[in-house]
């Protein structure tokens, strides 16, 4: 997540006071006897990046086209800056859409595809021109304004559908999954390009993906969606570091999980009895949980440290056997299987060259995480 | 994979073309004949042609033709589109059942029976038979031609061209006015084309839907080879034939080399 | 539903009730009708001037009169069944050649088949009265045919050809080939080449696969060709009218010869009732196939 300003974090959601530009309240849809969006609720503010995530069916679709205006919720009311939008319909709404197969007018030029929306509202014949240039500025097109979009690449139409959404000013701009036909690279590229056009231009965006590092990247927050309901709707470093559940940690890069029985010894301090003859894990949590609860402690890989001796400077120690090695250039991730046969994947950045690499196939390692390093999760 | 034809598949290809062919073939060969009887060469003239410009009940035929093709192809083509759109796009309605069996039943219906029907309510309505009644027949039987055509075109059409309208501001009828149509465009062109060539070559229901004095072409034909070979049919043969061969071609070659640059300009955007 | 949405249903809609649905039942009132030697030539003639009274004289001057006619005389009981044995034999025969040439051009190369379509889509848009009208001169005792056959010593009497129910076959495949040959070409080319080719590298002969993966896959296509062809041909009457001659019975020429030779149009429309209600089922087994295809598209 990209940060402007170190000094002033923009957390509009923390402000009990502000108001939102876009309400979902009790929102509920139904398509016949399948509930695709089940009783939802969620505050979305002005000048947001916010992210839609999770797998193909969990709704998230549905919830923005209820935006956009092409569905409309069973139950529930949506409000967009103070209005209820069920009788608007989408010819009529401040919001624009960037479709995720880019829908570009095949018939039409660049310049015209971008001008469609304008000559349909009431801006004077004469300033169109100038806005429809501005667009082309922004988005670098300028030179293809006259081609048709058959006649220019992939990520030329991803620029023009881009362009074309932003031409009217919208309050709001929907993306569905836009950079999923791009290539990794391209895709990074205009992953950060289209941050910039939200800064610069001030639009609040709403992008449904299913990636989870793009939603990491570019957005303020992020709703992580499963099954029509809202799991948890936090900033990607809340979603990654104090997930709220297994789904959601689970969800989002990698994670270890740890089942068990949880027993407070302090205020801040429990400890786990997650196998049988091995000593409990010690993690903190302020969370009041009943004696012997079960819980899942969830620590990432790379808070994990593998050591061939076992180091007795932090909170938790186990041992097991490297099975696998994922060399990534830059990290190596150990699969250890445990003395409980539970396997834990452990992330290290290979600060050595490889032929002085201290860990090989079939040794017997230590790994060890402090008693901050992950999260207990009670679902 | 082998995509050079089997033996088989070649001689399937030949036969059923020289079938599909020969009998024309020889029909214009036998329209430069200046024998009338098919069974002697008398030399290669273009008397029947002459004949066949100079009469005059042929030559009224085939304008009052022309005219019901026109007219009727046209409103064809707009009920067609409308039907089509309504078929694809309508979602449900009441009678939406009865509307759909409305629209495919006369595709396979017999014509006489279609023909029949037509008069008994021209007359039960006491309109009386001419060139306007040929017209209200044809359109009727060919706008479920065209809309099997157009809502064929309609259900590959990509939705979100059509959201995408409406997100950017378009009513529904500005949507379709300003996307979908130009896009549909030759498929409304072609469902035109297959109305006027329906209407052109209609015998039956023209039959008994026309008056004494709006004979059609086909009726002229019909009555003209009852009794057998007629030179002056062969002459008028050959002419249809060509152009519709010309017709043919000229779009088929169109089509290509418009699908050709298409894919050129795109595989030149795409290597940029 | 608002004004633009209403009309747009609505005006196609009441167009086909008045010019497709209505006529439908005015055929069915007046099978039910009397001759008359008047204008219309049949009565009893609905006045609605004449209010209930004359709702009820017209009732009862309806009868069945014309249904048992038909059954009574030979000529159409004989005629729906001669249609019914053309067609289906006609059907067939269509199939049969249809299909290898289908299959041909499936088989082809990408670059040759807009060539082969545009081949096979020519003879549909040329008139179809030419295309059996082509056939006259061929097939007549005194025609090409004959005189090739005769000539070159094959036979030594003319094949009676013209005016036998081969001539209709032939007149039938001849023309409807185009409505075969299509369906059966689109089913074909949608059908995956690479299904064959597994059936094949699992141990089926070329004609085993053909049999157990391709024919079955291009039923769709074959079910709509027979249709097209099927249920026009049972109610034709150019090609037996041309070709036929007076031996061959099709009840679309009874029909016409009906109505415009003996112009008795009640006797007529009873028999456009009985034609209509055979085709019945078939339309409607058209019509679920061709949901289905669309529903299995989409």
């Amino acid at each position: 997540m990209a940060e402007t300003n170190p000094q002033k974090v923009f957390a509009p959601w923390e402000d009990p006071t502000a108001v939102p530009l876009i309400r979902f309240e009790a929102v509920t849809k139904k398509f016949g006897t399948f509930t695709a969006i089940d009783n939802l609720n969620l505050k979305i503010y002005r000048g947001e990046f916010f992210a839609l995530l999770g797998p193909s069916g969990c709704g998230k679709t549905t919830l923005m086209r209820m935006l956009a205006g092409f569905e409309t919720p069973s139950e529930g009311a949506i409000w967009l800056d103070g209005q209820n939008v069920a009788p608007i319909p989408p010819n009529k709404r401040p919001v624009n859409m960037m479709f995720q197969s880019y829908a570009l007018f095949p018939h039409l030029s660049v310049w015209e595809n971008i001008a469609f929306g304008l000559k349909r509202s009431d801006m004077p014949k004469d300033q169109i021109g100038e806005r429809v240039q501005e667009m082309l500025r922004l988005t670098r097109l300028e030179q293809f304004a006259k081609r048709k979009p058959h006649q220019i690449s992939g990520g030329q139409r991803q620029r023009v559908a881009l362009a074309r959404s932003l031409a009217k000013a919208p309050k709001l701009l929907l993306l569905d999954e836009p950079l999923g036909a791009l290539d990794k690279k391209l895709r990074q590229e205009t992953q950060f390009e289209l941050m910039d056009i939200q800064e610069k231009t001030g639009t609040t965006f709403v992008i449904v993906t299913h990636d989870q590092e793009e939603a990491m990247t570019v957005a303020t927050r992020v709703a992580v969606m499963d099954h029509g309901k809202l799991i948890q709707v936090a900033t990607p470093a809340g979603i990654y570091e104090t997930p709220n559940s297994v789904y959601v940690a689970d969800f989002i890069g990698e994670v270890n999980i740890f089942e068990g029985a949880a027993r407070r010894i302090s205020d801040d301090m429990v400890e786990i009895d997650y196998a049988e003859g091995k000593a409990p894990l010690r993690a903190v949590t302020s969370e009041a949980l009943a004696p012997a609860q079960k819980v899942f402690f969830a620590v990432r890989p790379e808070k994990i440290l593998v050591s061939h001796q076992p180091p007795h400077e932090r909170a938790n120690e186990v041992k097991g056997k490297i099975v696998d090695i994922a060399y990534l250039g830059n990290i190596s991730t150990y699969r250890v299987r445990l003395e409980t046969g539970q396997m834990v994947s452990a992330q290290m950045t290979n600060a050595k060259r490889l032929a002085r690499r201290d860990f090989t196939w079939e040794d017997e390692v230590w790994l060890s995480w402090t008693e901050t390093a992950g999260v207990v999760l009670t679902r | 994979m082998n995509r050079k034809l089997s033996w088989f598949n070649v001689t399937s290809l030949t036969l059923g073309f020289a079938f599909l062919y020969l009998p024309m073939v020889i029909l214009i060969f036998y329209s430069f004949n200046a024998s009338k009887l098919v069974t002697v060469w008398a030399g290669f003239s273009t008397r029947w042609y002459v004949a066949l410009f100079h009469d005059q009940q042929f030559l009224d035929a085939a304008w009052v033709t022309l005219r019901v093709g026109v007219m009727s192809s046209t409103l064809a083509t707009v009920l067609g589109t409308m039907a089509a759109y309504v078929l694809v796009r309508g979602g449900r309605f009441t009678g939406r059942t009865v509307f759909s069996g409305m629209i495919y039943a006369p595709l396979v219906m017999p014509e006489v029976i279609t023909g029949l029907s037509l008069l008994l309510l021209f007359i039960a309505i006491g309109i009386d038979r001419g060139i306007f009644t040929i017209v209200l027949a044809h359109t009727t039987f060919a706008m479920c031609y065209v809309s099997v055509v157009v809502s064929s075109r309609l259900m590959t059409f990509d939705r979100s061209l059509e959201e995408a309208a409406l997100d950017l501001g378009c009513s529904a009828f500005d949507a379709f006015r300003s996307v979908t149509l130009p896009i549909i465009f030759p498929a409304v062109i072609s469902g035109w084309l297959l109305a006027f060539t329906l209407s052109l070559d209609d015998l039956v229901i023209a039959s008994f839907a026309s008056g004494p004095s709006s004979t059609t072409l086909p009726i002229k034909i019909f009555s003209a080879v009852r009794l057998g070979v007629n030179p002056e049919i062969n002459a008028l043969s050959t002419i249809m034939i060509s152009i519709v061969t010309l017709g043919v071609i000229t779009t088929s070659l169109i089509s290509k080399n418009a699908i050709r640059r298409q894919r050129e300009e795109e595989q030149a955007a795409a290597s940029q | 539903m608002n004004f633009r949405r209403f009309s747009l249903i609505s005006v196609p809609y009441l167009w086909l009730l008045i010019f497709f649905l209505v006529p439908f039942l005015i055929v069915l009132k007046i099978a039910l009708s009397d001759t008359a030697i008047a204008i219309p030539p049949y009565t009893p003639v609905l006045d609605p001037a004449a209010g209930w009274a004359g709702l009820k004289e017209f009732f009862s001057g309806l009868d069945f009169e014309n249904f048992t006619f038909l059954t009574e005389d030979d000529l159409y009981w004989k005629a729906y069944l001669g249609s019914l044995k053309i067609a289906t034999i006609s059907t067939l025969l269509t199939l049969m050649v249809g299909y290898p040439i289908a299959y041909a051009m499936a088989q082809a190369a990408d670059e040759w088949r807009p060539t082969l379509m545009m081949l096979v889509i020519l003879p549909f848009w040329t008139s179809f009265l030419i295309r059996v009208y082509s056939w006259v001169g061929i097939i007549g005792n005194e025609g090409l045919l004959n005189h090739v056959l005769l000539a070159s010593g094959l036979i030594s009497q003319p094949l009676q050809i013209m005016n036998t129910p081969t001539a209709v076959y032939l007149g039938i495949v001849y023309t409807y080939l185009p409505f075969m040959i299509l369906p059966i070409y689109s089913a074909l080319e949608k059908m995956d080449t690479s299904l064959t080719e597994a059936a094949v590298d699992l141990g089926c002969s070329r004609g085993q696969a053909f049999w157990l993966v391709t024919l079955p896959l291009s039923r769709p296509g074959v079910v709509a060709g027979c249709f097209l062809v099927f249920i026009p041909a049972l109610g034709e009457f150019v090609i037996p009218s041309l070709l036929g001659g007076s031996q061959t019975l099709m009840i679309g020429k009874v029909l016409w010869e009906e109505f415009f030779s003996n112009r008795d149009w009640p006797v007529a429309s009873a028999v456009a009732v009985v034609l209509l209600a055979i085709l019945v089922i078939p339309i409607i087994l058209f019509q679920r196939n061709q949901q289905k295809q669309e529903e299995a598209g989409r």
